[in-house]
């Protein structure tokens, strides 16, 4: 036994206070709340109590996870009601008392805390693809700050808690055939702010992803794990843009002859090859 | 079985990491019907959670650094195990590969002039990391993503395949997996399928793999009857999370180190200086000023030796730690705190400071990290064919961390993205060629082998009482960090090799509760036939290679072997094999590097 980092002595002396963790249990056709008592251990995160319960009372729990560091965005469920990375919240910063997790409310449940995120992936498909001049011999130039609002948008782990927090489709499943989401705007916003990108998205935006249905609230920038600022660096310049486009002659001019290359929306809807 | 699912495609890519989407797009571009099947949803593969960079010899910030330089890094770096021309192909391409991503939509950190910025990493001898903070394989997988799903390629997500299928001449057919939502099974059928599953690292207690690292790949190709090269060559990153204990061997980015931070012991000594192989003298700081006059001026000194090889580094901070300098919690500190500014801090390592402020209580602007070595990567895998991915196994091809060969005995920081583009590309043009090469029909996948397949993977549910998968696992890591870890002697090997039997009896008793849909310790209990595979291939490796060579550290071998330099530890299976069948192991020569090259190695070493 040579590796000397193989040593398990972190919390030896006192006896450890125990945590109720309130689970739901169930699928699509119902379910309810399943309570586990667990002795706590110091350091641990929600998902780390979650694997406890699976190794021990509840194999089968269900729980979607993969990086167990906050970079992927597979563990969202709500804890105590508020939507929640499991991987990255720490179990002491919770109040006393029993735990609640539930999965995520505005996707439909497949079991336990894992819910169909399809809406979001259907939503990716019909973002009009980039599309930037052709690449130059030794490649494209841009500057740092033209990148760094771009970069900004693409910080997102694709958690999809805005999409699950927005109250414009958390309780309207009507209103997800016409209306992309926060995760989509950020998107739109990106490629909107790309130095090199040709296409012209905004009317689409408007007219078929919803963006006018967003009146603001800033839920999604609250629960963003990436602190992206969604509603103020993301969907407000985005409906500036779209009015822009649709009613300002100046601006519109102006754009006109800045970005003579972008596309209408119905061009920009087509995927290039 | 006429009720079960069944897919028809020219390329099935099994993996939706970096390399099994470069494959996708490339296979696509040729007009292909392609299918990506992956464990997990679209975007969430382990290649998410690179952070330094991609290597690629672009010469944006030295324009000194060529192709060739960077053949010579990655060549010194696997201590000569390497295949030369994988790791030619690698510094030749990687360029372009960074270039393109650009063009599908990546948002590169810029240097003043507004080219490509790249950051200094481990043995690399110049600053060659394109980069993005310390998210690059989020920007990587996202570009990757995005364009494949605008190419309308099908992905079959939460998805995870148990078998490969093989005709009579024992080439692939297609392949058994089931859908994780539901439990349901589903078989395709396939010209050729390309392997891009990723790593093993989840076979040991403390690593900075995710649930998938289980080693899939370099299992389902092995029991098809493919070749598995130097599987004993695994990497233990220096620097990984030592606390709190649940967080443990969560990955610390080598950009710390790149730019600018130092690793002291408990005694505050930067001790690294008293850990200068003879190799690397050379090119080496000797005392902290010298080296810290290099960060801003490459010529105004030599490297910071905090910045060799992997290897070396993870090997000397378990020295200290076990010469009782270490930190409180076992570990080592990693302290940028005092020598760059908060603001600089926060700008090129936010994920850093996040990680620690939110999981540790840690402000890496203040105060250092404790730190340690955990398991990352493995150097072994699917033997293949440098120039097309082919394995030895007519239609199957590999890519990525599941492919053997190109980065040695020990790979350095960044030349795995580029790794993922240059061979992803290279695997999905090889596994179209081959698609394209063959007449008639998509081949017919035996039905006998299918219900075969099916019963293996849904015997746990037949039985009341048993194993459960998650004791199993949990022993399984326990004995591979204790014998089969960063240091590794004879006895306890031999040991390993012994419990690994117990493990693969126990494997035969497993037992689960519950349906099939999403049933996470039904799905262990798929993954543990390939973990106890992978591992069983490791510890023949690491037992066969009687000598010290990046990944593989033998206590009572300490040196290097030229004779054992000289040969791959090549394992195999019959075609049709499976976790409890044998597995055979025979040292067999390295391909030759040819005179032209070694010229250039040579020429660049001095």
């Amino acid at each position: 036994m040579t590796d000397v980092l193989h040593n398990d002595s972190a919390t030896a002396d006192q006896p450890a206070k125990t945590i109720q963790m309130r689970v739901w249990r169930g699928d699509a056709n119902g379910g309810d709340f399943e309570q586990y008592d667990l002795p706590a251990q110091e350091g641990e995160v929600v998902l780390d109590v979650i694997h406890r319960i699976q190794a021990t009372e509840a194999p089968d729990l269900a729980c979607r996870w993969n990086c167990k560091a906050g970079k992927c965005g597979s563990c969202s469920a709500e804890i105590n009601g508020k939507p929640r990375l499991l991987c990255m919240t720490r179990m002491d910063t919770l109040p006393e008392g029993p735990i609640t997790i539930t999965p995520m409310r505005a996707f439909p449940v497949i079991r336990d805390l894992v819910t169909d995120v399809s809406f979001n992936y259907e939503q990716a498909r019909k973002v009009p693809a980039f599309n930037p001049p052709p690449r130059p011999a030794d490649g494209y130039r841009m500057q740092q700050i033209d990148v760094e609002r771009g970069q900004e948008f693409r910080k997102c782990i694709e958690c999809f808690m805005c999409q699950d927090v927005c109250h414009v489709i958390r309780d309207h499943e009507e209103n997800k055939s016409q209306y992309a989401g926060p995760r989509m705007f950020i998107r739109y916003a990106e490629l909107e702010m790309h130095p090199l990108d040709t296409n012209d998205r905004r009317e689409l935006v408007r007219e078929k992803m919803g963006l006018g249905m967003c009146n603001i609230t800033k839920c999604c920038t609250e629960v963003c794990p990436e602190h992206i600022k969604i509603t103020d660096n993301a969907i407000i310049p985005l409906k500036e843009r779209v009015v822009d486009a649709t009613y300002d002659p100046v601006a519109w001019l102006g754009r006109k002859i800045r970005r003579k290359t972008k596309r209408t929306a119905e061009e920009a809807s087509v995927q290039p090859e | 079985m006429s009720d079960l699912e069944h897919q028809e495609y020219d390329v099935v890519i099994i993996g939706a990491g970096g390399a099994g989407l470069r494959a996708a797009i490339e296979a696509k571009q040729r007009g292909l019907k392609v299918a990506l099947v992956c464990k997990s949803l679209l975007g969430k593969a382990h290649t998410v959670m690179a952070e330094g960079g991609v290597a690629a010899a672009m010469g944006n910030v030295y324009e000194e650094d060529n192709w060739k330089v960077h053949f010579r890094d990655t060549m010194r770096g696997g201590k000569m195990l390497n295949h030369w021309r994988m790791a030619q192909l690698h510094a030749q391409e990687s360029p372009d590969r960074v270039q393109e991503l650009e063009a599908w939509g990546a948002l590169f950190d810029r240097t003043k002039d507004g080219k490509i910025l790249q950051r200094d990493f481990g043995g690399h001898r110049y600053a060659r990391l394109a980069h993005v903070g310390d998210r690059t394989g989020l920007e990587l997988i996202r570009t990757l993503q995005q364009k494949a799903v605008s190419m309308d390629i099908d992905v079959f997500m939460e998805c995870k395949v148990v078998r490969l299928t093989t005709d009579l001449d024992g080439s692939v057919t297609g392949l058994v997996a089931y859908w994780r939502p539901t439990g349901e099974f589903i078989t395709f059928g396939a010209k050729a399928v390309v392997m891009a599953t990723g790593g093993v690292g989840k076979s040991w207690k403390y690593t900075s793999n995710s649930w998938e690292g289980t080693g899939d790949g370099h299992a389902l190709a092995l029991w098809a009857g493919a070749e598995l090269i130097d599987m004993e060559c695994v990497q233990f990153h220096p620097t990984g999370m030592v606390w709190p204990l649940s967080v443990r061997g969560i990955l610390v980015t080598e950009g710390v180190r790149g730019d600018g931070g130092v690793l002291r012991n408990s005694e505050g000594t930067r001790f690294m200086f008293d850990y200068v192989a003879d190799m690397f003298r050379a090119e080496t700081a000797e005392s902290p000023e010298e080296a810290d006059r290099w960060y801003d001026d490459h010529t105004a000194g030599r490297r910071p030796p905090e910045l060799l090889p992997r290897d070396e580094v993870a090997r000397s901070i378990n020295t200290e730690v076990k010469a009782g300098r270490g930190s409180p919690h076992g570990g080592v500190f990693l302290d940028i705190a005092s020598r760059r500014s908060p603001e600089d801090i926060r700008r090129r390592l936010p994920s850093m400071y996040h990680q620690f402020m939110e999981l540790a209580g840690v402000d890496i602007t203040r105060d250092a990290m404790e730190v340690g070595p955990t398991c990352h990567y493995i150097m072994g895998g699917v033997k293949v064919d440098p120039d097309t991915g082919a394995t030895s196994v007519p239609g199957l091809f590999a890519a990525g961390e599941v492919s053997g060969g190109m980065h040695g005995s020990n790979r350095l920081g960044g030349n795995s993205l580029s790794d993922l583009l240059v061979f992803g590309r290279r695997a999905g043009m090889g596994a179209s060629d081959y698609a394209e090469s063959r007449s008639g029909g998509i081949p017919k996948v035996d039905s006998t082998l299918v219900a075969q397949y099916m019963d293996e993977a849904l015997e746990p549910f037949t039985r009341d009482e048993g194993e459960n998968p998650y004791d199993l696992q949990h022993d399984l890591q326990e004995m591979m960090q204790a014998n089969v870890g960063i240091i590794r002697t004879g006895s306890e090997l031999d040991d390993a090799l012994g419990k690994l039997e117990e493990f693969k009896e126990r494997a035969n008793r497993l037992a689960v509760k519950g349906g099939r849909a999403y049933n996470p310790g039904w799905n262990l209990a798929t993954d543990l036939p390939s973990m106890l595979t992978v591992s069983t291939c490791v510890a023949m490796g690491a037992r066969d290679r009687k000598e010290s060579r990046g990944g593989q550290t033998r206590e009572d071998f300490p040196k290097a072997d030229p004779e054992l330099g000289k040969v791959n530890f090549v394992l195999r299976q019959p075609s049709g094999g499976g976790f409890s069948e044998e597995i055979k192991i025979s040292p067999e020569p390295l391909p030759e590097m040819p005179d032209e090259l070694m010229a250039i190695f040579e020429e660049q070493n001095r």
